[in-house]
């Protein structure tokens, strides 16, 4: 059994301090992208098995990132999480349509948050 | 036989002197030519013959008169036959000629006389047209503005200088019948009629200091006055309402300055006040509510940072600031959602049926694209909440886009239901396009051709609370861009009850009280056609109003400028608090369990007496219903006092040797269409167009005032039954 990377894509050291610390403790390799260009960047070179992709973020946001992601055939293992701090429905809506495979509106329990990644990467993509 | 013209015989008397002094004058001169012999043979030839004379004296006297008679028929009787035919057609209302007769200057008077005539007639068929004709433009304007008015989404009222209401629209009836206190009953009908005043539904006071405000700017010549405020009403409710003047037409040469009176636009603004309050009272919380959540959890991290704290403790510090941001959570979040529905609010966004937006959308694509475009999938059920200006201006331009940069052939829409909301589907096949490409066409400024608006599509994404993204069919080979866009809360709000089904276009305006002055002259000495009037009558459990017979409905009809307004009609069933005697239903065919639930009599009352106020009632044998009215006073302190007009004495008055003045018999004799006999408001509107009918006869009779209406109806014989 491989460790599984995560890409933490968020540019709020606030949470990304936690969220590291946590995913750390449940035993997954993280890395970190401060921006949507930089999520891309990470996202093709160390093709991360879930990304923790945050929609509001600098140059590219959650949404086009996510877009791209699915855009790319060779990308079609990544998981994306995307995390938001919009609660509205439609954006939920529009995340979920441009590809990503769950949602969680911000703030989350942390627990949730552990519980949903090793649900999502116990099984593959479809 | 005609009488001889005293001329002619002038004429001829005049002869016959004339021929006597000749004779006697042609003898004088032979006589005093003869010698006395021949005197004297002459004197004893002639003397046996002087009858002889006179005969012949007469004879030419006759042959005299008979020519004499001839030529005064000719040149004085003819020309005064002509003078009588030309007096005929003179009064004629149709073209009339004149025959041709007698001397050739006769007859080519009268030819003259014809053309004369001929002129006339032409000249007042010329202006019957054109009277017709204005007549008709200006009715025409008016059923336009009718029409329009009745369309309007907002609530119109237009009343005159002294608040008496000349027009409004179905939005404002219903505006009022929200306002009125028996919402139930008169359907708003006591507030809000033609020639009521509009103080009866405002505040006077802040409506009159609208109203001068508004005439001290027009007479300084300020080009736009309007005013505007917002007052309590019955209720509690709260009303914005918008004056602007209605000015005198000056002619060409524009605006006067004399203010004839008002457009009064209303809106229930009691609603968003109160949303208004409401997100205030949001605001405030989240903002108290946080101050103390973060100053909780600051206090307990700074206790956290003891490095000397035992568990214990330090698990009940942890407790509070889990607390603490769970309890912030749970209040954005309900900012959030309720802010979310606001958000609805803060631009005019109209309810439009989802099928119509998607045909807009395919007419403008046609036109603007130049490539054909299709429907598919467009559910027929859905009701959008949209700025469809906008949206269409939106979905153009991506389209445009499409077809200019990347060759797109056709277009196609979908709409379908997504959860709560609607998506609406741009699609089209071709090659893909890239992220930053769909990113750019989302963000730039919209343009068309030259045209340039300060919007991008995400603007209008965002002005209707929605979202919008480039999404590819791999299955179809199709790419298309995705609208999710708000649903109407509910199906469209009810735009009212539709009027009842009329033969004539409702009557919601009135703008002959335009001109009407407000002199306060008393009633009594009013002309009856100037008044206004409320017709009413009543259905009763039976005739005896002493003996505990009760109202059970009660119909009533205006009748204001001589017009009778179906449309301010009053109808009301009345619980009477008793049985109903079942000889008396097949009357008037109410049962006991259409009374039932239904009002009583104490609430009914004051209602009626609103509708009523500031007319004259009239009623087909009204003591009657005036006695029931009146054996209610003391119970409900409601008391009519108004002038009251029976028809069925007014009808005695009128024709005095008919038999019969039951309303069936008078309605016959007016030609008037009997529906709904024995329905209160039935007779009442029967009642009413007698009324009418009676008003110009009375007048014909020298009855033109209230007061003289009065006296000559209790002079009649019926006057004498006493209920």
């Amino acid at each position: 059994m491989t460790q599984k990377k995560i890409l933490i894509a968020d540019d709020e050291p606030n949470i990304v301090v936690s969220l590291e610390y946590l995913l750390q403790r449940e035993g997954y390799a993280v890395s970190i992208a401060r921006d949507g260009l930089a999520a891309l960047e990470a996202i093709e070179r160390e093709k991360p098995d879930l990304v923790l992709l945050d929609v509001m973020m600098p140059i590219k946001s959650g949404f086009e990132v996510c877009a791209s992601v699915r855009g790319d055939a060779a990308l079609a293992h990544t998981r994306i999480l995307m995390l938001s701090a919009k609660g509205r429905d439609t954006d939920l809506a529009k995340g979920m349509a441009l590809g990503a495979d769950d949602y969680m509106t911000k703030p989350f329990a942390t627990r949730e948050l552990v519980a949903r990644v090793a649900e999502m990467l116990a099984k593959d993509r479809p | 036989m005609k009488r001889t013209d005293p001329r002619l015989l002038a004429a001829i008397a005049l002869a016959g002197l004339v021929m006597a002094l000749w004779l006697v004058l042609m003898s004088a001169i032979v006589w005093s030519t003869l010698s006395l012999p021949e005197r004297e043979a002459v004197g004893e030839v002639l003397a046996g013959r002087i009858a002889l004379v006179f005969v012949g004296w007469v004879l030419g006297l006759m042959a005299v008169a008979a020519v004499l008679r001839v030529l005064h028929q000719r040149y004085v009787g003819a020309p005064h036959r002509l003078l009588e035919e030309t007096r005929v057609v003179l009064a004629a209302r149709r073209p009339q000629l004149l025959k041709p007769r007698g001397t050739r200057e006769m007859q080519a008077l009268a030819v003259a006389v014809n053309e004369l005539a001929a002129q006339r007639d032409r000249l007042r068929a010329e202006m019957d047209a054109q009277v017709t004709q204005a007549s008709e433009r200006v009715q025409q304007e008016k059923d336009r503005l009718a029409a329009l008015m009745a369309e309007l989404h907002q609530s119109v009222v237009v009343c005159n200088h002294a608040g008496r209401i000349l027009l409004y629209n179905q939005r404002a009836r219903q505006a009022f019948r929200a306002l009125s206190q028996g919402p139930q009953l008169a359907d708003g009908a006591e507030l809000i009629g033609i020639g009521r005043s509009i103080y009866a539904a405002l505040e006077r006071q802040v409506l009159a200091h609208a109203f001068e405000r508004i005439q001290q700017a027009v007479t300084k010549g300020d080009a736009r006055p309007s005013a505007q405020f917002v007052t309590t009403v019955a209720g509690g409710q709260l009303l914005r309402v918008q004056v602007a003047p209605v000015r005198a037409s000056q002619g060409v040469s524009g605006r006067s300055t004399e203010v004839t009176g008002f457009v009064l636009m209303l809106d229930n603004v009691t609603e968003s006040v109160a949303e208004e309050s409401e997100r205030d009272q949001l605001l405030h919380g989240l903002t108290e509510g946080s101050r103390a959540s973060l100053a909780n959890i600051q206090a307990a991290v700074d206790m956290l940072g003891y490095p000397d704290i035992e568990p214990a403790m330090r698990e009940r510090f942890l407790g509070v600031v889990r607390e603490e941001v769970a309890s912030m959570g749970t209040r954005v979040t309900d900012l959030a959602q309720r802010s979310a529905q606001r958000l609805k609010t803060r631009w005019p966004l109209e309810d439009m049926l989802g099928a119509d937006l998607a045909a807009a959308a395919q007419r403008q694509l046609g036109a603007r694209c130049g490539c054909p475009v299709t429907l598919d999938a467009i559910d027929p059920a859905l009701w959008l909440k949209v700025d469809s200006y906008t949206l269409l201006q939106a979905l153009t331009y991506l389209g445009t886009r499409l077809v200019d940069e990347f060759e797109v052939r056709f277009l196609q829409l979908r709409l379908a239901r997504a959860g709560a909301h609607a998506q609406l589907d741009l699609v089209w096949s071709g090659q893909a396009m890239s992220n930053e490409t769909v990113m750019s066409w989302e963000m730039d400024a919209m343009r068309f051709g030259t045209e340039r608006t300060p919007l991008s599509v995400r603007d209008v994404v965002e002005r209707h609370g929605g979202e919008m993204w480039f999404e590819r069919e791999r299955v179809r080979h199709q790419a298309l861009f995705r609208f999710l866009l708000p649903l109407a809360s509910s199906q469209p709000e009810d735009r009212g009850p539709a009027a009842p089904v009329l033969a004539s276009r409702p009557e919601f305006y009135d703008f002959d009280l335009f001109q009407t002055s407000d002199e306060g002259s008393a009633l009594e000495d009013r002309p009856l056609a100037e008044l206004t009037y409320t017709v009413f009558d009543t259905e009763t459990t039976g005739l005896n109003p002493a003996g505990g017979d009760a109202i059970i409905q009660i119909g009533a009809a205006r009748i204001v400028n001589g017009k009778l307004l179906r449309q301010e009609s009053f109808d009301q069933l009345v619980d009477p608090g008793r049985s109903i005697p079942a000889e008396s239903i097949p009357i008037h065919g109410i049962s006991q369990d259409m009374v039932e639930g239904q009002p009583r009599i104490a609430q009914v009352l004051p209602v009626f007496h609103a509708f009523a106020e500031d007319t004259v009632l009239v009623a087909h044998n009204a003591a009657f219903d005036m006695k029931f009215l009146q054996l209610q006073e003391e119970a409900t302190g409601i008391a009519f006092r108004q002038p009251v007009l029976d028809t069925l004495l007014l009808s005695a008055v009128v024709h005095p040797n008919q038999e019969s003045h039951r309303l069936e018999a008078i309605a016959e004799r007016f030609d008037v269409a009997v529906l709904g006999r024995h329905t209160a408001l039935g007779d009442a509107l029967v009642t009413a167009e007698i009324w009418l009918r009676l008003i110009p006869l009375l007048a014909e009779q020298g009855i033109h005032t209230l007061r003289q209406a009065r006296e000559a109806a209790q002079k009649t014989y019926y006057a004498r039954l006493k209920y």
